[in-house]
């Protein structure tokens, strides 16, 4: 019985509100504080759906999909990839040292005390929401970004003519596309500098010669191709 | 200052029960991008620096989300509306295309340098 009562008092928002926010910020201090690599891709990617989630939350749905979408299912698969790559046994974790963390920790403290001060500074941030349901977002943000507005107005909006997003769009698709272009010139495999006398090394020597040839020194090599 | 700021905490917690607010959603973003900006800081892999970044730009995401949340407006404040999703949208774009950039310039530098500890990029050093 009271049981029952007890389930009907609790605002679901706000209790899966603190769910993901606990989570979001626990992993994101996780990612701090971890020192191997691979854990820190794995917190990343709990908090960065953790994030989705309250986007969700706060009634941006379209923004929370591609969130999960693009962040989540791309970017975060890029940098594991990238930690992949990397993850020679020396690497994978890399230990900041004892004062750095301190200080780290100092500097850490005093701007989130000062962040916590602005988020409470203004009393009409603090005021609950009214939880009015907005309209979907995915067609008004769909025609906003090809320059028509068909949204209401915000509430509290100063009036007056409000610009589309054509132009930021296309920069963003330009930007895009060079650095489609860019990361692939960046990361492509690259031409031995001298081929020609490692092959010519590697195909007079036997296979023990030719490790020991091609691992030495440049003066190695030269002295075994004299003698 | 922390004074103030344990003050302004404890009403918060207070008014659990509610709902919430956007000064909640603007908590979140400031511990996100704490973490990041000590993350960015303190790491010494190429890559924990590039989490860092995510880190800070999903932290500027969680306040545009909020403030332009109509779900979260509270009497007599003042909502972004579409423009801070449209700008939260812009910001996931970028920051995809920034991790691929910084991606291909962190391979090369491992290809380089054999190492991904960011202390040891130090060849333009003076």
């Amino acid at each position: 019985m009271t049981g029952g009562i007890m389930i009907a008092a609790v605002n679901f928002h706000t209790l899966l509100f603190y769910l993901f926010a606990l989570l979001a910020c626990g992993f994101a201090v996780g990612v701090v504080v971890a020192d191997n690599v691979v854990r820190m891709a794995l917190y990343l990617v709990l908090s960065l759906g953790a994030t989705a989630g309250l986007f969700f939350l706060a009634g941006a749905e379209f923004i929370g999909a591609m969130q999960l979408m693009i962040y989540v299912g791309g970017t975060l698969v890029l940098l594991v990839f990238g930690v992949m790559l990397t993850a020679q046994a020396p690497f994978v974790s890399i230990k900041t040292s004892a004062g750095d963390r301190v200080l780290a920790g100092i500097v850490a403290a005093s701007l989130l005390a000062l962040l916590l001060q602005a988020a409470f500074s203004v009393e009409a941030w603090r005021r609950p929401g009214l939880g009015e349901e907005g309209p979907p977002a995915a067609t008004p943000l769909g025609t906003a970004l090809v320059g028509v507005r068909v949204d209401e107005p915000a509430a509290g909006a100063p009036a007056g003519v409000r610009s589309g997003y054509l132009l930021p769009f296309e920069i963003v698709s330009v930007h895009l596309l060079v650095v489609l272009v860019g990361a692939a010139y960046l990361a492509r495999a690259k031409r031995r500098r001298t081929p020609r006398a490692i092959e010519v090394a590697a195909s007079v020597a036997p296979p023990s010669e030719m490790r020991r040839r091609t691992t030495g020194s440049a003066s190695a090599l030269a002295a075994g191709g004299a003698r | 200052m922390t004074g103030s700021c344990v003050g302004a905490v404890v009403p918060l917690l207070a008014s659990a029960g509610d709902g919430v607010s956007v000064a909640h959603y603007l908590v979140v973003g400031a511990i996100l991008f704490t973490a990041g900006i000590v993350c960015m800081a303190v790491k010494r892999n190429a890559l924990g620096v590039l989490m860092g970044i995510e880190l800070v730009l999903n932290g500027a995401n969680v306040n545009f989300v909020a403030f332009a949340s109509p779900y979260l407006r509270g009497q007599g404040a003042a909502s972004l509306g579409l423009d801070g999703q449209v700008i939260a949208l812009f910001v996931i774009l970028l920051a995809a295309a920034e991790a691929a950039v910084a991606l291909a310039i962190t391979l090369n530098f491992y290809n380089n340098h054999a190492t991904v500890d960011v202390d040891r990029a130090d060849d333009l050093k003076g």
